[in-house]
């Protein structure tokens, strides 16, 4: 095998120029891949975690029905304590969920005493919700020169900038939030200006935050309601698997018609993002797809004008006993060393490109967040599929050649010139 | 004792176009181990013809071969190629060395690709050789670096390396001057001399062909001649 790989090795040199061209191809196709896959794979993964760490968290549970009619914020499809005690118990005999929090969310009036706005807020227990969502006081800014132990406290709320900013609103302002509770009834309380928090993408981005209490107050909850449970795992890349356990695990409980109690949803059904997210994985399969075609083309082509030029060595080869099988495994093994040479390269000067992309830090706008920091990487995982592929279709690629070179008559084959 | 190759009235019609063109024509002939043989004739009158057809290369339209006692007309591709790695060495015009391998590489080749001979028996094999023909100090070289007369000693070393009891040499001089001609033939009967190897040769060069022991002559694809008559042969049709 070492003196097949030894003759295919001598035989691509011998066209040295035609060798060359065809590597540096695949090399580029590969590049190609490799930086692509490197921007986008950390583009991706940041926007993901803005959106799962800074506001959505991974996995949410609510009272069936409700995100269905999510936009209205149904307070009537509010969770009582009963269904959260059996959501926690759930929750805590799953080795993969690290922790969970309870949110209210609600609709109501801001007021500053001279102008009145609507408001979505969330309403959080704040030691809670940093487990669950630990970039959550990064889009925070407080008026406190000394860090805060707690996000919010009773009688504080964190207001959006956009909103904050168009009623003239500072951090230390007294504001009025009035609300509606379920049974239509109206109630108003003061609140403190904490904090004003950067919008994001998605469909609760552009939410105020309120303690938690504060809004059983305001809506006068008469026994403790929550509107949905976040949920994070210990290891997001099992998202799936662990969405499926407690989505059976939910599915136990049902109600008097016997239809499930819960619903349980992960980002992927809640955020927008998702779609951009999924078109950023086809954009990948595309940009693979091209580099197949590189790999295919290219190596088909030097395969097919070697077994042309070489036709009286094949048939000398044949005639003087090497086997069809062994002229066969000589010209795979050459277009599995153009394709080995040609990865080799490929993932070396990929890796130096990804390498130089994070020296001169690459910063984009998102939407409203500007700034943000592109940190490419590749997996380890990613390479070796990268090299199985491109090896892969280097050896399909010299199949026919070299099969036409195994199947030729040694007597017609010595009489080419 | 039996004789090494057995051809009992042979025949070889190749369609060219819509024409038929008959190659070889009721050629019946025995040689024997060790002998130094040589087809004659001029070009066109069935030489190639015939030692494709001794070295399994191709399949006569009728009659039948035997070499070392195997009948060869029903191989097929692999069991030909086998056949041929342990019993022929080959010799060709235009010397067909691998020109990406080494003159050393080039004797090795078979012994690699064929014979599977384990390391520590291929370079002594390969040495001996080379030492036969004169190439040892050259071994190191590619083709393009070595004259046509070395080459053609280096096809032959390539031919013996394996041991085969025939070896078959298709025009081996018509690519060398006259001088260099007669020492790579003088070089096969030595060789043959050396290690009991049957060396069947075509030329249609007069001044080669008298050094061979035995002569056929072919015309039109029929044998014409034999000098001096096969032992347990007989010619063709005159």
């Amino acid at each position: 095998m070492i003196r097949i790989f030894k003759i295919a090795v001598r035989n691509l040199m011998r066209y040295k120029r035609r060798t060359l061209l065809t590597s540096v191809l695949i090399t580029l196709g590969v590049l190609m891949v490799i930086l692509f896959s490197g921007l986008s794979g950390s583009f991706k993964a940041m926007m993901i975690g803005q959106i799962t760490d800074a506001n959505l968290a991974q996995i949410q549970i609510h009272k069936k029905g409700y995100v269905s009619s999510m936009d209205s914020i149904p307070l009537n499809l509010n969770l009582n304590l009963k269904g959260y005690a059996k959501i926690e118990d759930v929750l805590k005999n799953h080795p993969a969920v690290e922790a969970w929090a309870p949110r209210i969310k609600l609709g109501g009036m801001l007021s500053n005493y001279s102008e009145t706005t609507n408001l979505r807020l969330n309403a959080i227990d704040p030691e809670k919700e940093v487990k669950v969502c630990p970039a959550v006081g990064n889009r925070m800014t407080f008026g406190e020169k000394a860090q805060r132990k707690e996000l919010i406290r009773p009688g504080e709320v964190i207001l959006p900038d956009k909103l904050a900013k168009g009623m003239k609103i500072g951090l230390g302002d007294t504001v009025v939030l009035v609300a509606n509770n379920k049974d239509g009834s109206v109630n108003g309380l003061n609140f403190t200006v904490a904090g004003i928090t950067e919008t994001v993408v998605g469909p609760q981005g552009k939410e105020g935050y309120m303690h938690i209490k504060d809004a059983r107050d305001l809506l006068r909850m008469e026994k403790p309601e929550i509107t949905e449970v976040a949920i994070r795992l210990n290891d997001f890349d099992r998202l799936d698997p662990v969405y499926e356990d407690l989505k059976s695990a939910l599915a136990k409980f049902k109600n008097k018609k016997g239809k499930p109690v819960f619903e349980i949803h992960t980002w992927e059904k809640l955020s927008p993002f998702y779609n951009i997210a999924r078109m950023i994985d086809l954009m990948s399969v595309s940009m693979k797809l091209i580099m197949i075609s590189i790999v295919l083309i290219s190596i088909l082509n030097v395969m097919i004008m070697s077994v042309y030029e070489r036709v009286r060595e094949i048939g000398t080869m044949s005639a003087i006993g090497t086997t069809p099988g062994k002229i066969m495994a000589l010209f795979l093994t050459e277009g599995f060393t153009l394709g080995l040479i040609s990865i080799v390269a490929g993932n070396i000067i990929g890796l130096a490109g990804i390498f130089i992309l994070n020296i001169y830090k690459i910063r984009f706008a998102f939407g409203r967040n500007d700034n943000l920091l592109l940190e490419p990487s590749i997996s380890f995982t990613e390479l070796f599929w990268l090299a199985a592929i491109v090896l892969l279709i280097s050896v399909f690629a010299s199949l026919e050649p070299a099969y036409k070179a195994s199947k030729m008559e040694p007597v017609d084959a010595l009489r080419h010139v | 004792m039996m004789p090494l190759v057995e051809i009992d009235n042979i025949s070889k019609d190749y369609q060219m176009g819509e024409v038929q063109v008959q190659a070889l024509s009721n050629v019946t002939l025995s040689i024997e181990e060790a002998a130094f043989v040589s087809f004659v004739g001029p070009s066109g009158s069935g030489k190639t013809t015939m030692l494709n057809l001794i070295g399994c290369l191709d399949k006569p339209t009728k009659g039948k071969i035997a070499v070392d006692g195997r009948q060869v007309n029903d191989l097929d591709r692999k069991q030909g190629a086998d056949f041929r790695g342990s019993v022929f060495g080959f010799i060709f015009q235009a010397f067909n060395l691998f020109p990406v391998l080494s003159v050393y590489e080039n004797v090795e080749y078979p012994l690699v690709m064929i014979k599977n001979e384990p390391v520590s028996n291929r370079k002594e094999k390969v040495l001996k050789v080379l030492e036969a023909v004169g190439m040892l100090d050259q071994q190191n070289k590619r083709p393009d670096q070595i004259s046509g007369g070395q080459k053609q000693r280096v096809a032959v070393a390539r031919a013996l390396v394996t041991q085969p009891k025939l070896v078959l040499a298709d025009e081996p001089t018509a690519n060398l001057d006259h001088k260099t001609a007669v020492n790579v033939i003088r070089l096969m009967r030595d060789m043959r001399d050396k290690f009991k190897t049957t060396f069947i040769f075509s030329t249609h060069d007069p001044g080669i062909m008298e050094e061979a022991e035995i002569i056929h002559t072919l015309e039109d694809g029929r044998l014409t001649h034999s000098t001096p008559q096969p032992l347990s042969g007989k010619g063709g049709e005159k």
